[in-house]
Order: C-alpha cells, then sequence, then structure tokens
C-alpha cells in the first residue's frame, strides 16, 4: 500500500492534469457561452499547478515507478517544465485567433490539455507501452486539433494526411518494438538495455527492429526522408495548431529519442549513429533547399523545421553526454524561437485574414517597429547569427559534433545554415526595406504583447547569457542517463 | 512440417508489407488507406503474439490487447475526419487531396 501510494506521488503531475482535462471537458457542457472565458483561465491554472506539483516533487536521481514503467528522473522534470510553458504560451498566443474562428469552444482546451498529458507520459515513459500510450494520447488528440476548424477543406485535407503519415509511423515504431521484444524478452527500457548489454542472441533481427524505430521517430520528429506529412500538416492546420505541433510536441518527440536510443539502444550506438547521420544531412539539405521556394510562411517554417531537426540530430549522432547535452538545449531554444516566430504571425491575423503570406510582412517596420524587431530577433535566432540563443544552440551542436569527430558533416552542416540565412534574412528584408500593402492596424490582447516581447526578448537575452541554461541541460542530462 | 516462430514472423511481415504497398500505392479510396492501417497494426499484433507465445512471457500478449484498443479510437478519429473530408470536398478519392503543395 505504501509502495502504491508513492508510485501515485510520482505520477502526481499526469495524475492533475487528467482529472482536470476531464473536468473541463464535463464543465464546458454547463457553461453559457459567454462564461468560456472560466475554461481558459482553468486550463492555464491546470498547467500552472501541474508546474507547481512538478517542481515540488522533482527528483535528483531517477525514481522508477509502477515496477518500472515510469520513470522520474531530472531530465524528465525539466522537460516537462518546458512543455508546460510552451503550452500556456501556445494558449495564451491562441486566445484572440480562436475566438474570431468560432474555435473557442471546450474541446479546444480540453483536446490540447489531453495530448499535454500524452506528451508527460512519453517524456516519463520507461517501457514500450508507456510510451507507446503516450504517444497514440497526443497522436489522437492532435489529429483532431488539425481538423477542428471544421469548415475549412485545407485543414480537414491536412488532418487526413496527418493521420494516415502518423498511424503508418505508429505502426513502423510498433513493429521496430515487437522485434525488439522478440530477441530481448523484455519490453521495458532498462530491461532491453540490460539484455542487449549481456549480448544480443541475434545481431540481424536486432537491426531491422532498430531501423524501424528510428523510421518511426524520424517519422514524428519529422526529419528526412520521412518529412513529407510537415510541409502540409503545417500549412493546412489553423495556425494555433501549427503552433502547437511545431513547439510542445517535438519536446515529447525529443524525449522519445532519448528513451529509445539513447537508454535502451546504447549498446547499439554505432548502428543507429549511421542512419543518424543519413538523416541529418537530408533534412539540412531537404530543409534549406526546399525553404527558399516556398511563398507561404507557415510552409517556410516547416521547411525550417525540417532543417532544425537536422541540426538537433547533430547532436544526437555525437553520441556522448556533452553532445545529448547540447541536442537539450537545442530542442528547447528551437521551441522558444519557433513560439515567437507563430506568435507574429497570430498577431498579425485578423477575422477572415491569416497573415500566411511572406508578402504579408511588407513594411511591417513602417506599421509597427517594435513588432518588426521582435520579428528580427527570431529570424537573426533561426538562422543562428549572434548574439541570438540560436547561434549558441548551434554552436554547441556543432562542437559537440565536432569532438566526436565529424568534421566533414560540421563543415557540411555549416554550409547550409548558410544558405539558410538566405530565407531567414528574406523576411528581415520584406519588413525593412519594402513597402507596406496593408495599413490596418494590429490589434491584439494586452497579455499576448507582453508575453510574445519578453519571448523574443528572451531569445536575444538567453544569447548572450546562455550558461546557466547549458548547465541546467547538462545537469538533467548528466543525472538522467547512466 | 509443423509450424514454428519463424512461419508466424513471415506472416506479420507479409501482412505489414501489404499494408504499407496499400498505403503508398493506393490512389483510389481514402477507407483503403484506413484498413490498411487497420492491417499493419495486426501485422505487429501477430508479431507480439507469437514472440509472447514463443518466450512464454505474458507481457506481449497484453501489449496486444492496448494495441486493439488503441486501434479502435483510431479507426473512430480516421473516420471522423473522412466524413469531414467527405462534407467539404464531396470526394474521398485520394488523389483530390492535392490543395495543399508547394
Amino acid at each position: 500500500m505504501n509502495v502504491l501510494s508513492l508510485d501515485l506521488m510520482t505520477a502526481l503531475p499526469e495524475i492533475v492534469v487528467l482529472v482536470m482535462a476531464m473536468f473541463i471537458l464535463l464543465l464546458d457542457l454547463f457553461l453559457k457561452p459567454s462564461n468560456r472565458f472560466l475554461i481558459y483561465v482553468l486550463t492555464q491554472l491546470t498547467l500552472l499547478g501541474a508546474a507547481a506539483i512538478t517542481i515540488l516533487t522533482h527528483s535528483t536521481t531517477v525514481t522508477d515507478a509502477f515496477n518500472g514503467m515510469f520513470v522520474d528522473d531530472p531530465l524528465a522534470d525539466g522537460l516537462k517544465l518546458a512543455i508546460y510553458l510552451a503550452t500556456s504560451v501556445t494558449l495564451i498566443y491562441s486566445r484572440a485567433y480562436i475566438s474570431l474562428r468560432g474555435m473557442f469552444r471546450g474541446e479546444f482546451y480540453a483536446l490540447v490539455l489531453f495530448s499535454t498529458l500524452g506528451m508527460m507520459i512519453m517524456v516519463s515513459g520507461q517501457h514500450f507501452l508507456t510510451l507507446y500510450m503516450g504517444l497514440e494520447l497526443l497522436s489522437l488528440c492532435l489529429y483532431a486539433l488539425v481538423a477542428l476548424d471544421r469548415d475549412n477543406p485545407s485543414s480537414t485535407e491536412a488532418a487526413m494526411k496527418y493521420f494516415v503519415l502518423g498511424a503508418l509511423a505508429s505502426g513502423m515504431l510498433l513493429y521496430g518494438m515487437s522485434m525488439l521484444y522478440g530477441v530481448t524478452g523484455n519490453l521495458n527500457i532498462t530491461g532491453v538495455a540490460e539484455a542487449l548489454l549481456n549480448g544480443a542472441p541475434d545481431h540481424g533481427v536486432l537491426i531491422l527492429g532498430l531501423v524501424f524505430i528510428v523510421a518511426g521517430l524520424a517519422f514524428k520528429l519529422g526529419a528526412a526522408p520521412f518529412q513529407m506529412w510537415v510541409p502540409d500538416v503545417y500549412h493546412g492546420s489553423p495556425t494555433v495548431v501549427t503552433l502547437f505541433i511545431g513547439s510542445a510536441t517535438k519536446i515529447a518527440a525529443f524525449a522519445m529519442v532519448v528513451r529509445l536510443l539513447i537508454q535502451a539502444m546504447f549498446v547499439l550506438t554505432a548502428d543507429w549513429q549511421g542512419m543518424l547521420v543519413i538523416m541529418a544531412v537530408l533534412s539540412m539539405v531537404i530543409g534549406n533547399i526546399a525553404a527558399i521556394a516556398q511563398t507561404n510562411i507557415k510552409r517556410m517554417l516547416a521547411y525550417s523545421t525540417i532543417s532544425h531537426i537536422g541540426f538537433l540530430l547533430l547532436g544526437f549522432l555525437s553520441a556522448s553526454l556533452n553532445g545529448y547535452a547540447s541536442a537539450t538545449f537545442y530542442i528547447l531554444s528551437y521551441v522558444l524561437m519557433t513560439l515567437a516566430g507563430f506568435g507574429i504571425i497570430l498577431l498579425l491575423s485578423r477575422q477572415g485574414f491569416e497573415a500566411d503570406r511572406l508578402e504579408d510582412l511588407k513594411g511591417l517596420n513602417q506599421r509597427k517597429p517594435w513588432y518588426a524587431f521582435l520579428m528580427l530577433l527570431v529570424m537573426f535566432s533561426m538562422a543562428g547569427i549572434p548574439p541570438t540563443l540560436g547561434f549558441y544552440a548551434k554552436f554547441t551542436v556543432l562542437q559537440a559534433a565536432l569532438q566526436a569527430g565529424f568534421t566533414v558533416l560540421v563543415v557540411f552542416a555549416v554550409i547550409m545554415a548558410l544558405i539558410g540565412a538566405f530565407y531567414y534574412l528574406r523576411v528581415v528584408k520584406y519588413m525593412y526595406f519594402d513597402e507596406a500593402e496593408d495599413h490596418s492596424p494590429i490589434t491584439a490582447p494586452v497579455d499576448m504583447k507582453l508575453v510574445l516581447s519578453v519571448n523574443a526578448i528572451g531569445l536575444l537575452i538567453l544569447g548572450m547569457l546562455p550558461q546557466r541554461f547549458m548547465d541546467a541541460c547538462a545537469y538533467a542530462i548528466i543525472h538522467s542517463i547512466q | 512440417m509443423s509450424v514454428g516462430l519463424s512461419h508466424y514472423l513471415i506472416l506479420g511481415a507479409v501482412l505489414f508489407a501489404i499494408s504499407v504497398i496499400g498505403i503508398f500505392l493506393n490512389r483510389k479510396n481514402v477507407i483503403v488507406l484506413l484498413m490498411a492501417i487497420e492491417l499493419m497494426l495486426l501485422a505487429v499484433n501477430m508479431n507480439f503474439i507469437a514472440f509472447s507465445h514463443y518466450l512464454n512471457d505474458l507481457a506481449g500478449q497484453i501489449f496486444v490487447f492496448f494495441i486493439l484498443t488503441v486501434a479502435a479510437a483510431e479507426s473512430a478519429i480516421g473516420l471522423a475526419i473522412l466524413v469531414l473530408l467527405f462534407r467539404n470536398l464531396r470526394t474521398i478519392n485520394v488523389d483530390d487531396l492535392d490543395r495543399l503543395k508547394g
């Protein structure tokens, strides 16, 4: 009994989010539409409460619960806090947008909370079953969120594509897991790691399983050659959902890579390293080259995501604690940049106008110099220009890859980053050197303006003082991965 | 000839291959895609059960229960999106899903 209560304490943040998500779903039925604001407040309070509990029950070592199916370690705590932050900021940015488009309903908030729960379970999963359940909870909610704008043919099409390819990815992941189960006789991450350490009987089947798992993970991360869903889904979804898919869910996918590749299959490092090298190169090439040809800014940011994932993989394939820490740093920086970038698009959109073409940014400096400056920071950060956060993120990842001896790959990555700078700087050119075609006023709630400013300025400040942030990432990795 | 583990694994692999081919070669109907996805999960189940029996370990069979449940939820959402698709586009032809590109 005592053991059970200890287990429940470990999973307390998840339990709180689950109960609140169900409560919000029910409460919405009894609320008058004019009181919907309450749902928004409750959702934010839930995230805040979960963050408080996560901090209070944080663990400085690896704590197993539920017979090793669930784990609480510094990495899980840190990533969960980042997920709450990203979700909460997404909700702040999205409130005005969804009320103007008739999506300000209880379902939206319930689905966001359920997908947050899915992400939390993925981050803390220590067993193939927990990881799979978390992943499916997240994915099923995301399919529904993409299709939430019911009368929009583009988002319905995006939802269908996302659904089919997402299900294919889950299927591949499961097939790989079944192979691993067959070889090791274990479904537990630590059990699989131990069994592999004691000498795997059948290397061929093992590699087959590994290939399927890497392919499934690459689908979820959006790494080439499994990136085909990313541009369509980013383009077709309502911008708030694109923001959510682009930010918070990437943290969960990152955690899954850590659990499956680094913790369960560290014995096979030499095997997955080669696969990640190919994926990193392809992602950087496809992402950076295809982004140049885009006229839609959501599509451009989708290709930019693919290239960022390529850089993230550089951190993983260094296969050192330093490399994993830099990958953690990279994914968190990327989330901050994405939040600010889509935040600006949401800020410029209004009733019946999406602001998703590159031309819509023309002359932003004449209209509102402050927002043009914020977007400038975001674009500089994504391109990796010092002294922004993006520069330091790219720098640490490249440094780790260099230490691991991937000199040619690092040179190639730098060339690709240079090519990528072109399309980011083109946005800056549109904002500062072109005449504005559209002079309608930019209106937004005060909280959104404030958070957006803090978010974008944070990219600059964290870029100049990255040490503590980097130390936190290193601490989480060192104390979580043995 | 007795039926051993490898026969089940080959059957699983064949089912999996059929479903992947079904997803990528199908150009006619979205419902066929949903069927292919279902088939893929069943192929995985076949693997899990075969291994579970062979290893004398129940965990694999329990995993299958969860996969079956998720598959049901997944097809519910897939069909819901399909209904929306038909309402908005008046077609469920895979080739007609070409609004988003670039």
